[in-house]
């Protein structure tokens, strides 16, 4: 199972949510897919989407999903120390664990090899680190959700990409709308 | 050893709204991020670097609080990219409180190859830019956290070592 069929499950469990989401494909699929003012979608900026979300999930009581990639946690892999080390309950890692780099042609990431993400985390102090398949990730989101525990989920997909429209949407339309959003 | 200056600039911060802080230190910014993490009202999250620091900004700013990113003039490097396609891209109002490092009293040979940048990066983007030379200098401060607010940019406030050896 590839990331768009993975959010394509995810839909009908993203609904209340503030959903922060990684740059390239990601945004561009879930955009595509499911857009709701609830979305921020990152335009730019690889590595950040986990940190904005942790930032977002200590400032609003509404519960937060950041949907970051491997990739992009790799580049800012000090974000699980700090994730690990301020648990906020109403925040939710999913880390689409493709095993490459998506959205600039599945180049092959380190976690295709020896490197495990969720033993990362769980070294940072993340406390519920849960690595499933793509199939089983609706339910581990949902238990998430529902166990109001701050959580990571290593998401393990296949490689591969649904060519979606790029976002076009105006930076500040989309973080307007998801303020109006996080201030509901 | 929090000093009378460092008291100074964390009522200002408090006085002017900042309630969500995030540092990587510096030994010149050592007594205001002491004092911040004993400051309550408000929230200091320690990152691990400065561009991560960027997007915990980011998001408590969507969340509705009001933060401050506290780094060395070094940490311009890593930043940039997040400055421009995060903070400036989508307008978010962030004060850089900075140890301008390399200037005049600097101890460190190495910390005078990016002072050398510094002002020529921030102007190259954009940003605006406050020298914090001489200890009066911070009654700049509030009317610097007012403005990024009103113009909903990154802005810079450097503090050399003369500020901090001129402060009480
Ligand atoms: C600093 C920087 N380097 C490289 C890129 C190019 N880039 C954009 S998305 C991406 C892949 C991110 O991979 P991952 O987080 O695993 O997400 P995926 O697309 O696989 O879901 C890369 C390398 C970039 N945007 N910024
Ligand atoms: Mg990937």
């Amino acid at each position: 199972m590839i990331r768009y069929e993975l959010l394509d499950l995810l839909k009908p469990t993203l609904t209340e949510e503030l959903v922060v989401c990684n740059i390239g494909s990601p945004s561009q699929e879930l955009h595509a897919l499911d857009d709701q003012p609830s979305n921020f979608y990152m335009l730019g900026t690889m590595g950040l989407a986990s940190s904005i979300g942790l930032g977002l999930a200590m400032a609003t009581d509404k519960k937060v999903i950041a949907i970051d990639g491997d990739g992009s946690v790799l580049t800012n892999l000090g974000t699980l120390a700090t994730i690990g080390n301020n648990p906020c309950d109403n925040f939710i890692l999913l880390i689409v664990d493709n095993g490459s780099y998506g959205s600039t042609g599945d180049q092959p990431t380190y976690t295709g090899g020896r490197t495990s993400l969720a033993k990362v985390a769980e070294a940072c102090g993340c406390e519920n680190v849960v690595e499933c398949s793509a199939e089983e990730t609706p339910e581990a989101l949902r238990a998430a959700l529902d166990a109001n525990r701050m959580t990571v989920i290593v998401s393990k997909c296949e490689s591969g990409n649904v060519k979606c429209p790029v976002i076009t949407m105006n930076p500040i339309t989309i973080r307007e709308r998801f303020m109006r959003e996080v201030a509901r | 050893m929090a000093r009378e200056i460092d008291r100074q600039i964390i009522g200002d911060l408090r006085d002017n709204g900042i309630d969500f802080v995030t540092s990587v230190p510096c030994k010149q910014l050592a007594g205001v991020i002491e004092l911040v993490d004993q400051t309550d009202g408000i929230l200091h999250v320690p990152c691990n670097k400065e561009d991560e620091g960027m997007g915990l900004c980011a998001g408590a700013y969507m969340g509705g609080m009001r933060p401050l990113i506290m780094m060395q003039n070094t940490a311009l490097g890593v930043t940039l990219n997040s400055l421009a396609t995060l903070i400036q891209f989508y307008q978010i109002p962030l004060p850089m409180l900075i140890s301008y490092r390399g200037e005049v009293g600097e101890p460190v040979a190495c910390q005078v190859e990016m002072a050398l940048h510094t002002k020529a990066l921030l102007a190259q983007f954009h940003i605006p830019t406050y020298h914090f030379h001489k200890a009066e200098d911070v009654a700049e401060l509030p009317g610097i956290l007012q403005h990024t607010q009103m113009c909903s940019k990154p802005t810079a406030i450097l503090t050399d070592a003369s500020f901090w050896g001129s402060a009480k």
